[in-house]
Parts: structure tokens; C-alpha cells; sequence
């Protein structure tokens, strides 16, 4: 048995169980962080495959970026589990039902699979390019549109996000930092012979 | 038989890189202190030893004996991860760092994406310490540190592509490679990129908690930050972290921007210097630089930071990626 195979099996072992350890865990945080685990491992499948860029941007931008924010809200939710467990247990018949009816339909998506034959020819990465340069050397030239069309679709969600949660609220005192920094000695102080026992009306 | 002497020789480079490492991060903490006390007049550590060189190993020792100690309400697996998490992930950085040409523990191809991504991972260690302390000051500090982190990797990460726009590999050694021109040091990037070097010098320190940018742990209104429960040997441990978080970050300024272990010229004796001697030199100045700026650049305040981080930094590196591929492929140097 090579060190790839021990290492094939004990990553895909951590990705199973961490992830039933996501969904049976008793504490959200907790349920968070296996997610995590789980994703790392299956980045070491990734590179194990010879896919080491993606590996690096599963780990990237879901364990990186994502999953942080998720922690984030996670831990500011104060979730009462006990009452979820609860409705778990009300919604396991519908659950159950939906998720036989995935399951076997995967089964039958995945049994009726045909691998397309140039696919089964030698490897995908083409003469001596490395990984990263092949996913790019196709993303910028066969699929350049599709890949533009999928950032136009991310833009749209974060303008949309950015404008269901911003709002202008009125009396909020605000810094003009160009403003601030325009400011001299002359604009910013003022000298003022100040009378004895009158003063001088303060603006 | 390959196989178990392949494994034993990574163990042995791993347990050589550490030792070597660990014993470096003594004295730059020592030079960390010693400096920020120079700045400030005062003579810093100078009891223990002469000139205060094993002062770093008493820490420790102190550090290791004292009692660690768990609060009630704290969710103790978490805890007890958070600082192992921290101190494992930043170790983890410098299998790829390569200290001469070929000098790397492992020789990734995606090796600038493998340090960004340990790099983007150092945040958990800080949340989860935050979280798992059931405390309102490390919980703040944890908050502060996932948006902090997360505001500047976004920066970083634009300025590593500029980089690799030039070099046009993401293999370390490749990348330092790509800079050995006959020019010597005028050849290196941080002089066509200097505008993206000054933006990664100071998210660096933005990414890695270190003052101007240290709201994490700052002691005027969190006392320690997310450290505040933490005792002996876990402390120890976020330190160390935090500490070698900080050299990485100076590794990476020295490839990607001043030529990895190249000479500065390519005269005579400077060539004849090792190239792990100028790979360290390099790395002693940035951490130097990384000491002086804590020493006397006042604490930035929370907004702040977040506006140089989004309203300035971001949209300078989003143009800079265009303008360097632009003038790469007008002027036809483009990798290919």
C-alpha cells in the first residue's frame, strides 16, 4: 500500500465523519468548526488527485473567507438547540422522505453515468503544463464568456446584498476624511480677543 | 524501504527547519524588545545573560512551568485548541518557504497559494480562543480579528497576483528566480511594484495583528484581547504563533519583492556570499522594519483600519492588476 493510498483513505475517513459530526453535533460552533475540518480534508483529497490549485482555493476561499464569516454569525446567534432538536425530531418523516428521494435519485444518476471516452484518455493537463496554467489556459480562452458571465452574476448578488442592507439613515454624524486632511492652520483656527467679564458668543 | 526513508528524511528537515527556527524566533523576539526599548531610551531586556540573550529561553521556561489554568464556563476542547491551532498553522507556512535555490522542504508549484491560504487560516486560532473563552473582551477581539483579517487578505491577495503577473509561476522558487536579472537589486520586484510593496509592508501588518494594526489585542480596551484567559503553556503557544506568523510574513515580502537568497549585485564577492546568508539578512531587515513601526506609529482606530483596508488598498490593487497585466502584454513580456 503506498503513502497515497493510506493518505486517500484517512482523508476521506476525516471528510465522512466530520461531516456527520456537522449535522449530529449538539453545539452550532462546534458543527462549524468540523465543516471546517471537513473542507480541509477535502483539499488533501484534492491534491492527492493532482489538483493542487483548486485544493489551494477550496482552502482559500471557503475555509479562508467563508466559513469565517459563517463562524461569525454562528457564534453571534445565540441558537437554542434543545428547541431544534425538537423540531428535528416533528420533521423527520418529510425530512426522511426527501432525503431517500435524493438519495435514490443520485444512485440512479450516478449508476447511469457514462464517462465520456476522450475523458478516460491519459491525463487531463496537457504535455507538461502544470495544473494551475491548464485550469487557466481554458478558463481565459474556451469558456473566457461563460466565466465572465459567471462574475457578472456575482457582482449583481453583491450590489443587491450591499443595497437590501444599506441604509442612509439620517442624523448619523459621518468623517469626510478629504475634508480633514483639507484642513489648514488658516480654515481650522481662529484668534479672538476675548473681552474681560463679556466673553465672546460661542457659534 | 523508499517509502520509510523518504518519510525520514521529510521528518528530519522538519525537526532540523524547527529547531533552527524555534532557536531564531528566541532572538528576534529579543531584537523586537530590544529595539521598541531603543526607540523609547530605555535599555530593554538586560538581566538575564549579558546584553539579556537567554532572556527569550527564561520566558519560556517560566512560561512552561506555571500552571495552566482553564476558566469555568470555557468550552475546554476549543480552548485548548485554539492556541495549538495557531502555533501548528504557523509552522506549517515554512515547508514551502525556500531559504537558497531548491532549499525547500517541499518544493510546491502552488506554493504562493499554499502560504496564503495557511495565512487566511490563522484566523481560527483567534476566533475560536475568542468564542471558546466565554468572556466579553477575547469575544470582541474576535469579532475584530475575522473582519480584520478578512479585510486585508483581500489586498494581499490582489498584490501576490500582480506579482505573479511578472513572474508568471506561483512556485516560490520560480518567483525568485524570475527576478535574478543582471541589474541585481534595481532587477528585484519591489521597484517596478513599489506601490503594491508599500500596500503588502502594511497589510502584512494588518494580517499578522501587529501594531499599528493590533485592535485584536489591543490593551487600552480589550486588556489582552482574545489572550485574556490564556495562561503558561497556551500562551506560549499563541506567542509563538504570533511570532512566527510575523517572520513568514517578512519571508514573503523577501521573495516575492526583494529577490528570495539573491546578492544585491552581481559583482564578485557578494556572489560568493551563500545564498541563505542574504535570504536571512533580507528577512532580519524586515523584521526590523516590522520593529520600528511598532515602535512608533500610534494605534490606528477601528474604522479606520477598515477604510484603508476597503476604500483604499482594495481599489489600488484591483487597478494595479490591470495596469501591470496591461503594460505586460503591450510590452510583450508576458509569461507565458
Amino acid at each position: 500500500m503506498s503513502a497515497a493510498t493510506v493518505f486517500f483513505y484517512l482523508f476521506s475517513f476525516v471528510t465522512i465523519a466530520s461531516a456527520a459530526m456537522v449535522i449530529s453535533g449538539r453545539n452550532p460552533v462546534h458543527s462549524v468548526l468540523f465543516l471546517i475540518l471537513a473542507f480541509v480534508s477535502a483539499a488533501g483529497l484534492f491534491v492527492l488527485a493532482g489538483a493542487e490549485f483548486l485544493a489551494m482555493l477550496l482552502v482559500v476561499v471557503y475555509v479562508g473567507a467563508v466559513m469565517v464569516l459563517f463562524l461569525f454569525v454562528v457564534m453571534m446567534l445565540d441558537v437554542d438547540f434543545a428547541e431544534l432538536q425538537k423540531s428535528i425530531r416533528r420533521h423527520l418523516p418529510l425530512g426522511g422522505l426527501i432525503g431517500a428521494i435524493v438519495l435514490a435519485e443520485l444512485v440512479l444518476v450516478v449508476g447511469a453515468w457514462q464517462v465520456a471516452p476522450q475523458a478516460a484518455l491519459g491525463t487531463p493537463t496537457p504535455g507538461n503544463l502544470s495544473n494551475t496554467a491548464a485550469l487557466g489556459q481554458v478558463l481565459y480562452t474556451q469558456y473566457v464568456y461563460l466565466f465572465q458571465a459567471a462574475g457578472f452574476v456575482l457582482l449583481t448578488a453583491m450590489i443587491g446584498a450591499i443595497v437590501l442592507t444599506l441604509h442612509h439613515r439620517p442624523n448619523v454624524k459621518r468623517q469626510n476624511i478629504s475634508a480633514q486632511n483639507a484642513r489648514t492652520r488658516a480654515t481650522a483656527i481662529e484668534n479672538k480677543q476675548v473681552p474681560s467679564r463679556t466673553g465672546v458668543p460661542v457659534p | 524501504m523508499d517509502l520509510l526513508l523518504s518519510i525520514l528524511l521529510i521528518v528530519g528537515k522538519s525537526l532540523l527547519l524547527i529547531t533552527l527556527g524555534l532557536t531564531a524566533i528566541a532572538y528576534y523576539l529579543l531584537a523586537d524588545r530590544k529595539i521598541w526599548a531603543a526607540v523609547m531610551l530605555r535599555k530593554g531586556p538586560n538581566v538575564v545573560g549579558p546584553w539579556g540573550i537567554w532572556q527569550s529561553f527564561a520566558d519560556m521556561i517560566k512560561f512552561m512551568v506555571k500552571e495552566p489554568i482553564i476558566p469555568d464556563g470555557a468550552n475546554k476542547g476549543v480552548f485548548i485548541l485554539a492556541p495549538l491551532v495557531t502555533a501548528a498553522l504557523a509552522l506549517s507556512a515554512w515547508a514551502v518557504i525556500p531559504f537558497s535555490d531548491g532549499w525547500a522542504i517541499a518544493d510546491l508549484n502552488v506554493g504562493v497559494l499554499y502560504i496564503f491560504a495557511i495565512s487566511s487560516l490563522g484566523v481560527y486560532g483567534i476566533i475560536m480562543a475568542g468564542w471558546a473563552s466565554n468572556s466579553k473582551y477575547p469575544f470582541l477581539s474576535a469579532l475584530r480579528s475575522a473582519a480584520q483579517m478578512v479585510s486585508y487578505e483581500v489586498s494581499i491577495g490582489f498584490v501576490i497576483i500582480t506579482v505573479l503577473l511578472c513572474a508568471g509561476s506561483l512556485n516560490l522558487n520560480d518567483i525568485v528566480k524570475a527576478q535574478d536579472t543582471p541589474y541585481g537589486i534595481l532587477g528585484w520586484y519591489w521597484l517596478p511594484l513599489f506601490p503594491m510593496f508599500v500596500i503588502f509592508f502594511i497589510s502584512a501588518l494588518a494580517e499578522t495583528n501587529r501594531p499599528p494594526f493590533d485592535l485584536v489585542e489591543a490593551e487600552s480596551e480589550l486588556v489582552a484581547g482574545f489572550m485574556v484567559e490564556y495562561s503558561s503553556a497556551p500562551y506560549l503557544l499563541f506567542m509563538l504563533g504570533e511570532y512566527v506568523a510575523i517572520i513568514t510574513m517578512c519571508a514573503l515580502l523577501v521573495i516575492l519583492f526583494c529577490g528570495g537568497w539573491l546578492p544585491p549585485a552581481n559583482i564578485w564577492p557578494l556572489t560568493e556570499v551563500p545564498g541563505v546568508v542574504w535570504f536571512v539578512l533580507k528577512l532580519t531587515w524586515f523584521f526590523f522594519l516590522f520593529a520600528m513601526v511598532k515602535a512608533f506609529v500610534p494605534r490606528y482606530r477601528y474604522d479606520q483600519l477598515m477604510r484603508l483596508g476597503w476604500k483604499v488598498f482594495l481599489p489600488m490593487s484591483l487597478v494595479a492588476v490591470i495596469v501591470v497585466a496591461a503594460v505586460l502584454e503591450i510590452a510583450g513580456v508576458a509569461a507565458k
